[in-house]
């Protein structure tokens, strides 16, 4: 019985190689046409490996999408610390000093997370000329304000999950509400950081549709300077690939070495801290 | 004294962020519908009532048609798909086999990069030129001897667009089997346990006890898939670019506001999105809101 299982588990090993082959084609192909010289490129023999290693083609596409690559990080990295700064706060506050309506409003801040973006799009771009918030600050500012919901979302069920006791025992000890925040809960909330920065990171650097209405050619980041890239007709696909691999590099590096909080993000999405 | 000092530092600091979500979300919300209300076509705005002309002439626009086609065809093909993959690839990973970590990680990575080079890679992935000129899958089914699955991709007429629902299941069918995978895990063992004692083979387990008890998971995914593909656009634009054949709302909303600065119709194609994703998400967030709350 026990080894007639045993064989039936050892079955399951083909669909999920076969599995692992589907998600891998893409990435396969991104890697090894990368790393063709230019005189190796040619359609038909897409999917053969490289006869050496060269790196014309990241050369290429390192020059060309340079500069949005810096754009990327320049607006990525403050974007995501000041939101999980503001989701920390918010998650504070509704979590542990619910005060009168607090349950009522978490709910309509929760649905900010799930609107399409094109129900607020005219008004967005019309408001940024309005304040005369252009380029890259504008866009920051987009993915702050629209971050909200989901970082205040993971900090408040996070610490909605911390004893209460912990806090009164700190108001005894005579600490004021800041007091509290600042040393106890600040020096535990550094997973739950780790998981917000890491999620909103991730979202504005792979964020298309406010990057390509908010920023003009001069500060595009690396989505939008990407799909111009594969659009035209000038730059080859080896190249388009070498650049895609550019791309996905930061967050594929981030979700590498940090996958696990990566995924805690990924759940606490779905509502389901 | 101090309770009072306390209770006005909460308010202080979360004001900003209510205030914030207070405007960006619901005043920007009614602002679009105004629009979506006006006669607003061109550069400088025209907000002079139009009555729910723009709603009228959306619906009957031949393109509004094609992408109301196209949002079910993609939505049929995603959502199904996503979840018949995730949880079937659930169901292999919770069998306690040698390199699951590494599995698991494996099938969630797409999830990381952008739907953008997703698009611009599959664009390549999916080439249909045929003759001399096949390349990428097509190309790779030659190779192996698999010709009959060599075919049109996004460019086959009406159905197109299932091969770009294809390119979103290679990206989101990890976070179904994440979700499953979580589902599964909270599952007692003792029931299962209890189950073989009875006399239940492996496939009756799962299909009459883990099944039922994953139904909130599935009812989950259901919904964010549903309403992740209302939204569907950037893959889209990547592959295809702005083709007709392969429009969907928020393609023409894009383009009929931001080309054709038809600012009206553009923010009515806004708030119908806004009011079918609504209608899954509103009951959503009140179900697990409460279920919260019950705890």
């Amino acid at each position: 019985m026990k080894t007639q299982l045993r064989l039936g588990k050892y079955w399951l090993y083909i669909p999920l190689v076969l599995m692992t082959i589907f998600y891998l084609l893409p990435l396969y192909v991104m890697i090894i046409t990368g790393f063709k010289s230019f005189a190796e490129i040619d359609l038909k023999t897409m999917w053969n490996l490289p006869h050496g290693i060269a790196f014309d083609n990241y050369i290429e596409a390192y020059s060309k999408l340079a500069p949005s690559l810096w754009n990327s990080f320049a607006m990525v990295i403050p974007a995501a610390l000041i939101s999980s700064m503001l989701g920390s706060l918010n998650g504070y506050v509704l979590a542990k000093w619910k005060f009168r309506g607090a349950d009522v409003i978490f709910p309509f801040i929760l649905f900010g997370m799930f609107i399409p973006y094109q129900s607020i799009l005219i008004p967005l771009v019309q408001f940024m000329n309005l304040v005369g918030i252009k380029g890259l600050p504008g866009l920051a500012m987009a993915h702050i304000i629209y971050g909200i919901p989901i970082t205040t979302l993971t900090f408040r069920n996070y610490y909605a999950s911390l004893p209460q006791e912990l806090l009164e025992a700190a108001k005894i000890d005579g600490a004021d509400m800041l007091g509290i925040y600042r040393y106890i809960l600040l020096p535990i909330s550094m997973p739950s950081f780790v998981v917000v920065l890491i999620w909103q990171f991730t979202s504005a650097w792979n964020d298309f549709l406010f990057a390509v209405v908010l920023t003009g050619n001069r500060n595009w980041p690396i989505t939008v300077a990407l799909n111009n890239m594969a659009g035209s007709q000038i730059i080859s696909w080896n190249v388009q690939m070498a650049g895609s691999l550019l791309a996905a590099l930061p967050t594929l590096l981030v979700y590498i070495f940090l996958g696990r909080y990566f995924l805690r993000g990924l759940l606490a999405g779905s509502l389901k801290g | 004294m101090f309770r009072d000092k306390d209770r006005f530092l909460n308010i202080l600091l979360i004001s900003p962020s209510i205030l914030a979500v207070l405007i960006f979300v619901y005043a920007f919300i009614g602002w679009s519908v105004r629009v979506s209300l006006s006669k607003w076509k061109g550069l400088t705005a025209d907000y002079t009532w139009n009555g729910i002309k723009n709603y009228l002439d959306l619906f009957a626009d031949p393109r509004f048609q094609i992408d109301i086609r196209n949002t079910l065809i993609f939505t049929g093909v995603f959502v199904v798909g996503s979840i018949l993959l995730g949880f079937l690839l659930a169901v292999m990973l919770d069998q306690g086999l040698k390199g699951e970590s590494f599995f698991r990680s494996l099938f969630l990575f797409p999830m990381a990069i952008s739907y953008i080079v997703t698009g611009v890679v599959w664009r390549w992935l999916m080439n249909p030129a045929a003759g001399s000129r096949t390349s990428g899958l097509n190309l790779l089914f030659t190779n192996i001897g698999l010709d009959s699955l060599v075919n049109q991709w996004h460019t086959t007429p009406t159905w197109g667009i299932a091969a770009i629902a294809l390119a979103a299941i290679w990206q989101m069918s990890g976070y179904t089997m994440a979700l499953y995978l979580a589902g599964l895990r909270a599952i007692p063992e003792d029931l299962k346990e209890a189950a073989r004692i009875d006399g239940a083979n492996e496939t009756q387990i799962y299909r009459y006890i883990m099944l039922p008890l994953l139904s909130p998971v599935t009812l989950s995914a259901l919904i964010i898939l549903g309403h992740m593909s209302l939204k569907v656009f950037d893959l889209i634009v990547a592959i295809a670019g702005k083709q007709l054949p392969l429009d969907v709302p928020a393609i023409y909303m894009w383009q009929i506001t931001f080309d054709g600065l038809f600012y009206g119709r553009g923010a009515a194609v806004g708030v119908l999105l806004l009011i079918s994703i609504a209608v899954l998400i509103i009951p959503y967030i009140r179900y697990t809101t409460k279920m919260e709350a019950e705890q």
